[in-house]
């Protein structure tokens, strides 16, 4: 996770598919990319950075079906062992009587947990402060960051010398 | 990357050659503008609908729901009949959000952000119905199941009406998910433009999001996920709806039919009304370039497929009752179109089966003041429909003697009221508050759904407008101190002029030669340029190094050597540098001697262009 006081520093780029070049120098490059920041999801990104799929639906499976459990199980034993009631002649436990409900707190659990997830796994919530490192990344900007703690300044000047040599239109150091 | 295939014929989605920027400040403008006149005063209305109905609701609740004139024979009234058609408005959001982002429809994310708001709000006024009309509605918490000390005696989970109870409950607390979720990098988008206590309020609002990698990865797992899971969701509600209706013993009521039809229905009415509040506010919030006439058909069309499946069950009722030699099922529907409420009949009728049929012609779907009207007609024609089905079957019972004729008292007439005013009372705020079209999806498809890169008049000019600065080096150059005073260290870009030079002596270089009088004395191009991106393999960026070496036209590419592409390709280093370029020259051959139909069979065979 993100420790305090981190030294940032990183380049903007006017387009994603100028970017995209660039995040693949940085790998061919063997350079230690921090993060990339876009106003909105860059398809081919996610492989060339080497980020994993995420296992999000993994989870939200799992949560979907301990809503099935829930609902099913719960009404199973309401109607056989707490207060068995026969209504319209049907037997105690009527299994297709239990398929909506079941099915809607498969979906309510399913999506009630994932965002849950998501928000926590991001450090996402009301009242996070955002750790932007510049305010046009929400509007047109790309950016590539390279965290520059203990870093010699041979090390940085390659890092500068990449962000001009790949086309970022502005380079800044940031701390965070 | 940008190479995505998109079909000559599609029409743009975006229009106004758009750059993401403009796109921003487009967006953002109603929520950072103080609201105009027509605003205000359709929100002092809305307010006032809202009040009155609020006092029929606290009337309501003190003399009890004889005000509103249900009898013993009748006792579903307005009150069903508002809500079924409520819930059926909210079901446009989740199927455009959801089904349409499951189909790739594209232009889905002009609407979903304000179709989903307003499924939210419509469900709200939905569950509003049921609240009241038991009447004691300070015992409503009977409905849920929980510990209680009778007994404990549980809710009934056999009874499709606690069926409704969870359908309705996790479809508005899904729709809500869905919809905050994508809120949230546009929130930061405004955050970020704001100052002093708006950046306060959108900071809070925005979760602390910085668009990362990661976190965008993620965030379309969970989109893609949630839709999902909305999307039977979405099937299940007016399904389970029906069912309130279909697993009793009326006639009329209990047909097999119902669940496909009420979700046909739902989806009809409920793109009726994007409709109605898209076409206002597209025009208020001038929004034409997000929201275009191709939007507007592409809704019309789901009306016309949805209104023809609703006239098909209805026809298919009618003759259900008639083979089935089941004469209580033949009286239902024999008065509901004769008897006392033939009115409401074929209203239905009028405003459901005959008049959505004009969209057969494009014309009228291209048409904002006959897609504006028809909109309210299948609004109007809706409502008859839960009307007729509630309301006018349940006047005419199996007992003659206990037959009944029900008119709403101005109690229950109020709360149908307040219920719009409580609607648009939510979605004009909404309007002010947040951006009405999804900022970052608008962005995300802005390469393959801008009129400068599809359509007929595809220019693909990039948005920075000097086009020559490939990787944007020129435009570091230029640009470098620009924004120099902004809070962080703007550190000089590293020694740039060398690259550049080298880049456009490249350039220089790989000219291809000029023939013919497509160039001026300067050798500069004059001619007509083509879409060279018609080639599978060549993307607006590849167009642009392409045009950059002298290439623009289909002929042109046509003669040129593979060897010579690779050549351009590979001094723009990259990701250019590994493309593969050997069918290009034979593509463009195709393309500029026109035969379309050959290219398209050969690019379906192609992966890539290669």
């Amino acid at each position: 996770m993100a420790s305090a006081n981190k030294e940032v520093l990183f380049g903007l780029y006017d387009d994603e598919e100028i970017l995209l070049t660039a995040v693949q120098r940085a790998k061919d490059d063997h350079l230690d990319i921090m993060d990339v920041y876009s106003p909105f999801p860059i398809h081919g990104l996610d492989p060339i950075m080497g980020l994993k799929e995420s296992r999000l639906h993994q989870a939200g499976f799992i949560y979907g079906s301990m809503g099935t459990l829930t609902a099913f199980l719960f009404m199973s034993w309401v109607f056989t062992r707490d207060w068995p009631v026969i209504f319209g002649g049907k037997p105690y436990w009527s299994v297709p009587a239990f398929i909506p409900i079941t099915f809607e707190l498969t979906v309510l659990f399913c999506a009630i947990g994932m965002v849950v997830t998501f928000y926590t796994i991001c450090g996402l919530g009301p009242g996070v402060e955002a750790k932007t490192l510049d305010d046009r990344i929400t509007d047109d900007k790309f950016c590539i960051a390279f965290d520059t703690v203990g870093q010699s300044s041979s090390e940085i000047d390659k890092l500068k010398s990449f962000f001009s040599s790949t086309g970022a239109s502005e380079v800044k150091t940031k701390v965070l | 990357m940008s190479h995505a295939v998109v079909s000559p014929i599609r029409e743009p989605l975006i229009t106004g050659n758009k750059t993401y920027h403009q796109i921003t400040e487009d967006l953002c403008a109603p929520t950072e503008k103080a609201p105009g006149g027509a605003w205000v005063i359709a929100f002092m209305l809305s307010l006032m609908c809202m009040t009155f109905g609020v006092f029929c609701i606290l009337w309501t609740i003190w003399f009890g729901i004889g005000s509103w004139n249900l009898n013993r024979t009748i006792g579903w009234g307005w009150d069903i009949t508002n809500f079924v058609w409520w819930i059926g408005i909210g079901h446009a959001g989740t199927l455009i959000s959801a089904i349409l982002l499951l189909f790739r429809q594209k232009w889905r994310t002009g609407v979903n952000r304000a179709a989903e708001a307003m499924t939210i709000f419509a469900v709200m006024c939905a569950a509003l119905f049921p609240g009241i009309h038991v009447g004691r509605m300070w015992v409503v918490f009977f409905f849920f199941p929980y510990p209680n000390t009778r007994g404990p005696l549980w809710v009934n989970f056999n009874s499709p009406l606690l069926w409704d109870l969870f359908a309705i409950s996790t479809y508005f607390t899904v729709s809500l998910l869905f919809w905050y979720t994508g809120l949230v990098p546009d929130f930061a988008t405004v955050r970020d433009r704001a100052k002093g206590i708006r950046k306060k309020i959108y900071g809070f609002l925005s979760f602390g999001w910085t668009g990362s990698a990661k976190h965008w990865q993620r965030w379309e797992s969970l989109s893609l996920i949630l839709a999902g899971i909305a999307t039977p969701l979405v099937l299940s509600v007016h399904t389970i709806v029906s069912f309130d209706f279909a697993t009793s013993v009326i006639p009329g009521w209990h047909t097999t039919i119902f669940p496909p039809y009420f979700v046909a229905g739902a989806i009809f009415s409920g793109f009726a009304m994007v409709l109605t509040l898209m076409l206002i506010t597209r025009k208020v919030l001038h929004l034409e370039d997000y929201i275009t006439i191709e939007h507007i058909e592409s809704m019309n069309k789901v009306i016309l497929a949805t209104g023809s499946i609703v006239g098909v069950a209805y026809l298919t009722e009618l003759f259900v009752a008639w083979y089935s030699q089941y004469p209580y099922e033949q009286f239902a529907f024999f008065n509901r179109a004769v008897g006392p409420y033939y009115w409401s009949y074929w209203g239905m009728m009028a405003c459901n089966v005959i008049t959505p049929q004009l969209f057969w012609s494009r014309k009228m779907r291209r048409s904002i003041f006959w897609t504006f009207l028809l909109s309210i007609v299948v609004n109007i024609g809706m409502w008859f429909e839960r009307f007729v089905i509630i309301a006018t079957t349940l006047a005419r019972d199996y007992l003659p003697s206990s037959w009944s004729y029900y008119v709403p008292t101005w109690v229950e007439i109020g709360i149908f009221i307040g219920t719009i005013g409580i609607f648009f009372v939510l979605y004009l705020l909404f309007t002010r508050v947040a951006p009405v079209v999804a900022i970052a999806e608008i962005k995300s498809i802005l390469k393959t759904g801008g009129n400068q890169y599809v359509g007929p008049n595809a220019t693909h000019h990039h948005h920075h407008d000097h086009g020559h600065s490939d990787h944007g080096v020129q435009h570091a150059f230029q640009k470098g101190g620009d924004h120099a005073g902004t809070h962080d260290a703007a550190i000089a870009a590293a020694p740039i002029a060398p690259v550049v030079k080298e880049a456009v002596a490249e350039k220089e270089v790989e000219k291809v030669e000029a023939k013919s009088n497509d160039f001026d004395a300067a050798g500069n191009f004059i001619g007509k340029k083509d879409d060279l991106t018609k080639v599978e393999g060549i993307g607006p960026k590849v167009q642009e190094h392409l045009n950059n070496a002298g290439i623009f036209t289909w002929a042109q590419l046509a003669n040129t050597e593979v060897s010579k592409i690779k050549s351009v390709l590979e001094a723009q280093g990259g990701v250019y540098a590994r493309m593969v370029p050997g069918t290009w020259p034979e593509q463009a051959k195709m393309a500029h001697e026109g035969r379309w139909d050959e290219l398209q069979k050969w690019q379906d065979e192609l992966d890539g262009g290669v």
